[in-house]
């Protein structure tokens, strides 16, 4: 009963926020909003007691990539002209109200195979052990940092000064 | 009772919310914060099927944790061409970037 409380405030509060994001006239406003629904998001993964990911979902998105996207924001001064829209509008609107009808189709209408398991808590070892663990997902492990050198190479190559 | 559809809704209504933000805004920015909400929407389906379908397996929560990690490359990658190109031609609106346009 209080899953379901929970998930219906978080669920209300993210929704809101994210149409906040995209219909926000204000970029840094828009920003903020979408800390907010990062965190809402959070919440969310802890009601499907996912405890692990709701941390690193608060260190990762909460706490770097919205400083990442404020800075750049900070950086280019467009913060005057807004955000606004382009040609595209009425489509891009078109086009996901469908997308959001077939899916919304498409999920209700298909029969799960739900398992009735309790799920398991905490998730912390357990992830741990599918990560590192005897025939886990170490070798995307392995390639998950390669990626990362790579990011951190092409951004300082990108914004150095000439 | 909270089931698995309210989360598939709720993931679909956020993937919708930045499809919408991503293809309407000019600013370029602003679309990267839509891919964001919609790398969001994916990750709360996939916690949702670990969940109520493999509650035991996890194999959901692995995937989600690489699709952190490919957003976290993703932003940084993202916005220092955003930076480069507000270097070079003092704007981010997207309409106005044609620079491979042919």
């Amino acid at each position: 009963m209080g899953i379901s409380i929970a998930f219906w405030i978080l669920a209300l509060i993210g929704v809101i926020a994210a149409l906040a994001v995209v219909l926000l006239r204000d970029v840094f406003r828009a920003a903020l909003s979408l800390v907010l629904c990062f965190l809402t998001v959070a919440g969310i993964y802890i009601t499907l007691s996912a405890d692990f990911l709701a941390a690193v979902q608060i260190l990762i998105y909460v706490g770097a990539i919205s400083v990442l996207i404020i800075l750049a924001i900070m950086l280019t001064r467009e913060v005057q002209h807004g955000s606004p829209s382009n040609r595209l509008q009425i489509p891009a609107f078109i086009v996901a109200i469908l997308f959001l009808g077939g899916v919304a189709f498409a999920m209700l209408n298909t029969p799960w195979p739900v398992s009735s398991a309790p799920p398991l808590e905490p998730t912390t070892p357990a992830l741990a052990g599918l990560l590192f663990g005897k025939g886990g997902f170490i070798l995307p492990v392995e390639i998950a940092p390669l990626l990362l050198l790579a990011a951190i190479l092409g951004a300082i190559a990108l914004v150095r000064e000439k | 009772m909270v089931g698995l559809e309210h989360y598939l809704i709720l993931s679909a209504v956020l993937f919708s919310i930045g499809l919408y933000g991503a293809l309407a805004k000019r600013n370029a920015i602003v679309i990267l914060m839509s891919i964001e909400l919609m790398l969001n929407g994916v990750n709360i389906a996939l916690v949702a099927f670990s969940r109520y379908i493999v509650p035991l397996l996890l194999t959901g929560q692995v995937f989600v944790i690489f699709v952190m990690v490919v957003a976290a490359a993703e932003v940084a990658v993202g916005l220092a061409i955003i930076i480069a190109i507000y270097r070079h031609r003092e704007t981010i609106d997207v309409t106005k970037i044609n620079l491979m346009k042919w």
